[in-house]
C-alpha cells in the first residue's frame, strides 16, 4: 500500500529526515515513536504534502502511484488522510459544509456522483456516533472555539466520513484526557479493516494500549533506528528514549 | 481642472430650468463649484480617487430622459419586490413612472425633491439639505448640489417600523456614450421609525459613466436605520457616493457598503452623532479585481457624550486592483465616554494589487475609548493546507476561505433575503457553490 524508500526531507537548509525506509501493507497498523525533534511530525507532513517541506531524495509509492508527485488534495482523494496534531480553526466555514465539499470533491475525483443532501445527512448521522460527536458542534465554524478533545474527535469524524485507505494519526493523543482518548481510539478501531492501514505517530505508549499496533518503529534523528512489535513500545515506556540515544552505533551515525 | 469644465457646467446651469424652491441652495452650490472646481491630485482627500481625470474625455450632461423601460431593470431587481418599495433614478434623475411605492402613505412619503420643497416639507428641506457640504468642501459635492433639483425626498413616518425594505436603483444609460449622473436623495426618518434602505447601481450600455450621488439622511430620536449600498457594475462605471447620516436624536444605525465592481469607486460614509447615547455600526466589503479602485472614506463625528461607533471594513484584492480605507473619527470636547472602534482587514491575492489604509483620529475629550487596527496579508497557508489535505481542490479551498473572510461583513445585512442575494453574487464571483 505504502512504500517509503530512502526518504530525505527538510525545511530550508535544515535536514530532518535522513533516509526513512518503511513498508506498510493493507490491514496493518504501524506506530512511529520517538523523542521530541526526531522527525515524527515531519514524516507525517511530508506524506500529506505540506509544501513548506522539501524532499531532497528518496521515493514514496502509494497504491502504485508516485505519492510525491501528487498535490495534497489528490493525495487525499487517492485515499490518504492526515489527522492533524493541531487542527486549524477556520472561522466562517461551517464544519458540515466543509465536510460535504471534501466528500463530494473526493467522489468527483473517483468518478462518483455527489451525495445529495439526504444521503449526506444519513452518512453523517451514522459516522457521528463513532466518535460521539454532537450535531451542534458540526454546525459551528470549523474547529473554532472547540476544546482540544473536540478538535481531535472532529479529526477522527472527518476520517470516518472520508473513509481513507491509509490514515496517519499525528499525535492524536496529545491534549486528550483518558475518556476522550478512549472515544478517539474506539472510533479508530471501528474503522480498522483488512483493506486499510494506519500510521500512528505518538510520543507516549499510552495511546497504543487502545490502538494496538502490529509494528512499532523508533524514529531518532531522522532515521528509523529500531523496529519491533508492540512490546517495543512497552520497553520504551519503561526505559525512556535514553537507551536508544546511548546505543553506540547510533551516535556513530551522526 | 480646466476652466472649460467649470464653464461647461456654468452654461448648463444657466440654461437649465431651475426649480424655484431650491434655487437659493443650488445657486450657492454652483458658486462653490465655480470657486473650488473638481478636486485634483493635490487634494489630500482625493489622493487615490482622481475624479478630475474622469472629465478629461468630454462631458455629457443631459436633462433628457432616455428610453429605459421596466424590463431593462428587471435583471437587477433586489429580492422581495412584491412588498418592497422600488424607486428608480435614470441618469441621476428621479423617475416616478418607473418607480413603485408599495408602502402605505401612512408609513412612507415619497416625493420628487422639488415638489416636496414647494409644499409642506419646504422648511425642513431648506434647513437640512446640504449638511454634507460641511464635511466635503470640494467641487464634486458642490456639483451634485447645483443640480439637486431632480432628486428625491423620503419621509419615514413617526413610530412606523417598515417591514419591507425601500430599494433605490440608480440606472445610467450609457448606450449613447459617456454619462454623468447626479442623484440627490434626502431622507427624514422620524421619531421611533424603522427603515431598511438599500441602494443599487446599474449601468445599462456598458460605456463610461460617472454617478456622483449625495444622499443625506436625518434620523430622529429612537429610530433604527439599516442602510445597504451595493455596487456591482462593470469596469466602465465610475462612482462617487456620499452617504451622510445625522443622528439627530439617540438612535441606532447599521450600514453595510458592498463594492464588487466598477472603475473608480469612492464611497464616503459619514455618521454625525449629534445626540448622546447614539450607536452606529459601519461595515464594508470590497471584492476587487482588474484595475478597480475602491476608496472608502468614513467620518464619525462625535459631538455629544456616550456614543458608540464600530467600523469593520474588509477587502479582497485580485489583479491590479487598489483598495483604500480612510477612517476619520472626531471626538469633540463634550463627547466624553465616546467608544469608537475601527478595524480594516485586507487580503491581497493579485501580485500587483495594493491596499492603502489610514486611520485619522482627532480627539478633544479626555475620557474616551478609541481604537483602530489594520491587517494586510495573503491567505492563511496553514488553513489552505488543512482544506487541501481533505481533498478540497486549491481553487475551491481558496474560495472557501475568501468566502469565510467575507461572511464577517455579510452577516450584518440583517434583511435575510437581501443577505442571501448578496451572498449568491459573491459566491458566484468566487466561483464556488455548495
Amino acid at each position: 500500500m505504502l512504500n517509503i524508500s530512502n526518504l530525505h526531507a527538510g525545511i530550508e537548509e535544515k535536514k530532518i529526515l535522513k533516509g526513512i525506509n518503511l513498508e506498510i501493507k493493507p490491514g496493518e497498523v504501524h506506530a512511529i515513536m520517538g523523542p521530541n525533534g526526531s522527525g515524527k511530525s515531519t514524516l507525517a507532513s511530508v506524506l500529506a504534502g505540506r509544501e513548506s517541506f522539501e524532499v531532497s531524495d528518496g521515493a514514496v509509492q502509494f497504491m502504485g502511484k508516485d505519492l510525491l508527485e501528487l498535490s495534497p488534495e489528490d493525495r487525499a482523494r487517492e485515499g490518504l488522510f492526515l489527522a492533524f496534531q493541531y487542527p486549524v480553526e477556520i472561522p466562517g466555514v461551517s464544519t458540515t459544509n466543509f465536510i460535504k465539499t471534501a466528500v463530494n470533491e473526493t467522489r468527483k475525483y473517483r468518478g462518483q456522483d455527489p451525495l445529495d443532501a439526504v444521503a449526506f445527512l444519513k452518512l453523517m448521522k451514522e459516522r457521528m456516533k463513532l466518535v460521539q460527536i454532537d450535531q451542534s458542534l458540526l454546525s459551528r465554524s470549523l474547529n473554532e472555539g472547540f476544546s482540544g478533545g473536540e478538535k481531535k474527535r472532529n479529526e477522527i469524524f472527518q476520517m470516518a466520513m472520508l473513509e481513507p485507505k491509509f490514515a496517519i494519526l499525528d499525535e492524536t493523543d496529545s491534549g486528550l484526557d483518558i475518556d476522550a482518548l478512549r472515544i478517539v481510539a474506539n472510533g479508530v478501531n471501528q474503522l480498522r479493516s483488512k483493506d486499510n492501514a494506519f500510521l500512528v505517530v505518538t510520543h507516549y505508549q499510552r495511546l497504543l494500549e487502545y490502538i494496538v499496533p502490529d509494528f512499532v518503529h523508533v524514529l531518532y534523528n531522522g532515521r528509523i533506528v529500531k523496529s519491533g512489535t508492540k512490546e517495543l513500545a512497552l520497553e520504551l515506556e519503561e526505559r525512556g528514549y535514553d537507551f536508544i540515544k546511548n546505543e553506540p552505533q547510533l551516535v556513530a551515525q551522526d | 481642472m480646466s476652466k472649460d469644465t467649470v464653464q461647461y457646467f456654468s452654461d448648463i446651469y444657466q440654461q437649465a430650468d431651475q426649480v424655484k424652491p431650491l434655487r437659493a441652495f443650488q445657486d450657492q452650490q454652483m458658486q462653490q463649484f465655480t470657486a473650488w472646481g473638481l478636486p485634483g491630485a493635490r487634494h489630500e482627500e482625493w489622493k487615490y480617487a482622481r475624479v478630475a481625470s474622469l472629465f478629461k474625455n468630454g462631458i455629457a450632461y443631459s436633462f433628457d430622459m432616455p428610453g429605459i423601460s421596466e424590463t431593462d431593470i428587471d435583471p437587477y431587481r433586489l429580492p422581495g419586490t412584491d412588498k418592497a418599495t422600488e424607486l428608480v433614478f435614470v441618469n441621476g434623475q428621479f423617475n416616478q413612472a418607473l418607480s413603485a411605492v408599495r408602502h402605505d402613505s401612512s408609513e412612507l412619503t415619497v416625493l420628487p425633491l422639488q415638489q416636496a420643497a414647494a409644499g409642506e416639507h419646504a422648511k425642513w428641506i431648506e434647513e437640512n439639505i446640504g449638511h454634507s457640504a460641511k464635511y466635503h468642501q470640494d467641487g464634486i459635492n458642490a456639483l451634485n448640489g447645483a443640480f439637486a433639483g431632480h432628486g428625491l425626498y423620503l419621509q419615514v413616518r413617526k413610530g412606523r417600523a417598515l417591514e419591507a425594505p425601500v430599494y433605490i436603483y440608480h440606472v445610467v444609460d450609457s448606450r449613447a456614450g459617456f454619462i454623468l449622473a447626479q442623484p440627490r436623495v434626502l431622507v427624514h426618518v422620524q421619531e421611533s421609525a424603522q427603515v431598511q434602505l438599500a441602494e443599487e447601481y446599474i449601468n445599462i450600455g456598458g460605456q463610461d459613466s460617472l454617478t456622483n450621488e449625495v444622499i443625506e439622511m436625518v434620523a430622529e430620536k429612537d429610530s433604527v436605520v439599516d442602510y445597504y449600498k451595493i455596487q456591482n457594475e462593470g469596469p466602465n462605471a465610475n462612482h462617487v457616493g456620499t452617504t451622510h447620516i445625522r443622528q439627530h436624536g439617540k438612535c441606532l444605525t447599521n450600514s453595510v457598503t458592498i463594492t464588487l465592481g466598477g472603475g473608480m469607486v469612492r464611497n464616503n460614509l459619514n455618521m454625525i452623532m449629534e445626540s448622546a447615547h447614539g450607536e452606529s455600526h459601519m461595515y464594508g466589503l470590497s471584492l476587487l479585481d482588474g484595475k478597480t479602485l475602491a476608496d472608502n472614506h468614513t467620518i464619525v463625528d462625535n459631538a455629544e457624550p456616550n456614543c458608540l461607533s464600530n467600523e469593520l471594513y474588509k477587502a479582497i484584492m485580485d489583479g491590479e486592483s487598489t483598495g483604500v480605507s480612510n477612517g476619520k473619527i472626531f471626538v469633540r470636547k463634550d463627547a466624553q465616554k465616546t467608544n469608537a472602534y475601527q478595524s480594516n482587514k485586507n487580503i491581497l491575492i493579485g501580485e500587483l494589487a495594493s491596499a492603502n489604509t489610514k486611520p485619522q483620529l482627532e480627539i478633544f475629550a479626555d475620557d474616551v475609548k478609541c481604537s483602530h487596527g489594520c491587517t494586510v496579508g495573503r491567505l492563511d497557508e496553514e488553513a489552505l493546507f488543512y482544506l487541501r489535505a481533505r481533498g478540497i481542490g486549491e481553487k475551491s479551498a481558496k474560495a472557501l476561505l475568501l468566502h469565510a473572510f467575507a461572511v464577517d461583513v455579510l452577516e450584518h445585512i440583517r434583511h435575510e433575503n437581501l443577505r442571501a442575494h448578496v451572498d449568491r453574487i459573491i459566491s458566484e464571483r468566487l466561483d464556488f457553490n455548495f
